[in-house]
């Protein structure tokens, strides 16, 4: 790999142990995927998840920030496992509450940024066309990469602090344009009318493609999708399929056109979504019975927009007592919507307006054993796909679907 | 007695040798995963039930999200790691993960791994030479009625 003078003076360890390893950590990624040299980048966005990282994760930073770890460009956090307002009231354990603390103590003398979001694209930083950038938590990236037009590969947690404290990342995968090209084609017939439905098609899309280096070219939609639409379609794609990158005819900046999406090559492969492919989605996960546990809204966090919706068919209503409801956010979307009186009305209701967390990073394995739990309705194909492995049915429906049953404490048939 | 050799690209990490365990499933630490024990959790997983730890997982592809990137650090440090990960096609968190945890990787290799390794072969990787190698190859599990499990012809 060609290193600039900068980087091999970093690599050296004359910029500090923590640049040192950071940077050799990231070159060894690099030669894997034949990365020809390092791109700088303008910001870094982690994950640094308790839950996942455990013990010796939690250590790992602890030394970083004791060595004097410094980062570089903006970095700024994704979603944590802890809103240390409801950790009490949702039975969250001590110890891991604790470790969190810690674990924002390591990250805040690192110079990181304590955001606590996994819709940063949405709230904090917009990345411009062909900006690189060094993003983890998937929802994010390929977003950047398909809406924005930014570059970023899957930068997992460790990834991401390492561009984060060496201000590069290894120039491969979707920093580059022969990458970025379309491969499969999408055509959309469905009717996609719920945020759920755009969930939908990336769980069919996600499913079939299952290929990091894929690149689903959708064609078809009939109106155009809004910003949270194409939130829960990326977040989805990228849990079922792995996928970092997507296009839309007439609708992110690198596909203007269908020959523009494929650069002038031919599709690979072929697919068409329509209502019957949307609803085969929602039949893959059936209700194990009529009463529903739990209702989350989350993965990723809501909008102003989403929370608002929310509010709307909540007010004046009351959540039943044996269903929980679950609502996700940032701080800046749980302060606005608590301003604009959406937060009030789901929580007079009886509903949870968590901030900073995504449910599904929050021991969710814990808090269901604790509540005995054993079902979760959601609009989110993205916790549906996840959360069966913490050992709960799943169940996906659409959002209107979902808060009535909040209400009525069951999912009508 | 040998078996074949598989080549692909070099990948990441220490020459090792270990048993193959094969899933025709892809796989995310966090998706399939009970990370306090090693073994896989999710139902109706190819290889749900079966332990991680010691072995060389064998698998088409990574799915989800940036788990693994934490994951498999915190999976080597309690010993419950695999020793390698074999893919067909891996991604970024995969490779990012390994190279944290100081485990083995590889991927694109020819024949398809899926296809030509069996669960129980005993095999060597080495990462920087691009080759996985059988050392010794399982026997088939063979079912009561005299089929064999993996529903290859027998003999």
């Amino acid at each position: 790999m060609q290193l600039t003078a900068r980087e091999e003076r970093m690599l050296s360890g004359a910029e500090g142990e923590a640049v040192r390893w950071a940077l050799e950590m990231q070159v060894a990624v690099g030669k894997v995927f034949g990365a020809r040299n390092m791109v700088p980048v303008t910001s870094a966005h982690m994950m640094g998840d308790m839950e996942v990282m455990g013990d010796p994760g939690h250590a790992l930073l602890e030394r970083l920030a004791e060595g004097g770890a410094r980062t570089r460009v903006p970095t700024t956090t994704n979603a944590r496992c802890v809103d240390f307002a409801a950790a009490e009231r949702l039975l969250q354990p001590a110890a891991m509450v604790a470790k969190e603390a810690e674990l924002i103590g390591f990250l805040r003398r690192m110079g990181v940024m304590i955001t606590d979001t996994c819709i940063n694209y949405q709230t904090l930083y917009q990345p411009h066309m062909g900006e690189h950038v060094a993003w983890g938590d998937t929802g994010t990236v390929i977003y950047a990469n398909s809406v924005l037009g930014a570059r970023s590969n899957f930068e997992s947690g460790p990834a991401a602090l390492a561009a984060g404290l060496t201000g590069v990342t290894p120039n491969y995968g979707f920093h580059l344009d022969e990458q970025r090209r379309g491969t499969a084609l999408v055509e959309v017939t469905a009717t996609l009318a719920d945020l759920a439905d755009w969930g939908a098609l990336g769980a069919a899309v996600g499913r079939w493609l299952n290929d990091y280096w894929q690149v689903p070219v959708f064609d078809g939609p009939r109106r155009t999708p809004t910003a949270d639409e194409l939130k829960h379609l990326g977040a989805s794609l990228a849990s079922y399929g792995s996928l970092a990158m997507f296009h839309m005819v007439g609708v992110t900046p690198e596909a203007r056109t269908l020959a523009d999406a494929f650069g002038g090559a031919a599709p690979r492969t072929r697919l068409t979504i329509d209502d019957a492919a949307i609803e085969a989605v929602y039949a893959s996960y059936p209700p194990d019975r009529e009463e529903i546990d739990l209702v989350v809204l989350t993965g990723p966090q809501l909008s102003v927009f989403e929370l608002r919706a929310v509010a709307e068919r909540l007010a004046g209503r009351k959540v039943h007592g044996n269903t929980q409801l679950i609502v996700t956010t940032n701080a800046q979307n749980r302060e606005a919507a608590a301003r604009l009186g959406y937060v009030g009305a789901i929580e007079d209701a009886g509903g949870l307006v968590l901030s900073g967390v995504c449910f599904y990073l929050m021991a969710p394995g814990e808090m269901r054993r604790r509540f005995g739990w054993r079902n979760v309705l959601t609009n989110s194909a993205k916790l549906a796909n996840i959360i069966g492995g913490y050992r709960y049915h799943p169940i996906l429906r659409r959002t209107p679907v979902c808060i009535e049953a909040a209400v009525a404490g069951r999912l009508a048939a | 007695m040998s078996g074949p050799v598989l080549r692909g690209p070099a990948g990441f990490g220490p020459v090792v040798e270990g048993e193959a365990l094969v899933s025709a499933d892809a796989f995310s630490p966090r998706y399939d995963l009970d990370r306090d024990t090693g073994v896989i959790s999710r139902k109706g997983h190819a290889i749900e039930g079966e332990s991680l730890a010691g072995r060389i997982l064998v698998t088409p592809a990574a799915k989800g999200g940036v788990a693994a990137g934490w994951a498999l650090y915190d999976m080597q440090a309690r010993g419950i790691a695999p020793k390698a990960f074999v893919f067909r096609t891996t991604n970024p968190v995969f490779v990012q993960g390994c190279v944290l945890a100081g485990i083995g990787i590889m991927d694109r290799l020819e024949p398809d791994p899926v296809a030509t390794l069996r669960t129980g072969d005993w095999i060597r990787v080495d990462p920087e030479a691009g080759t996985v190698t059988v050392l010794r190859r399982a026997r088939a599990p063979v079912t009561p009625n005299g089929r064999r499990a993996d529903g290859r012809q027998s003999g």
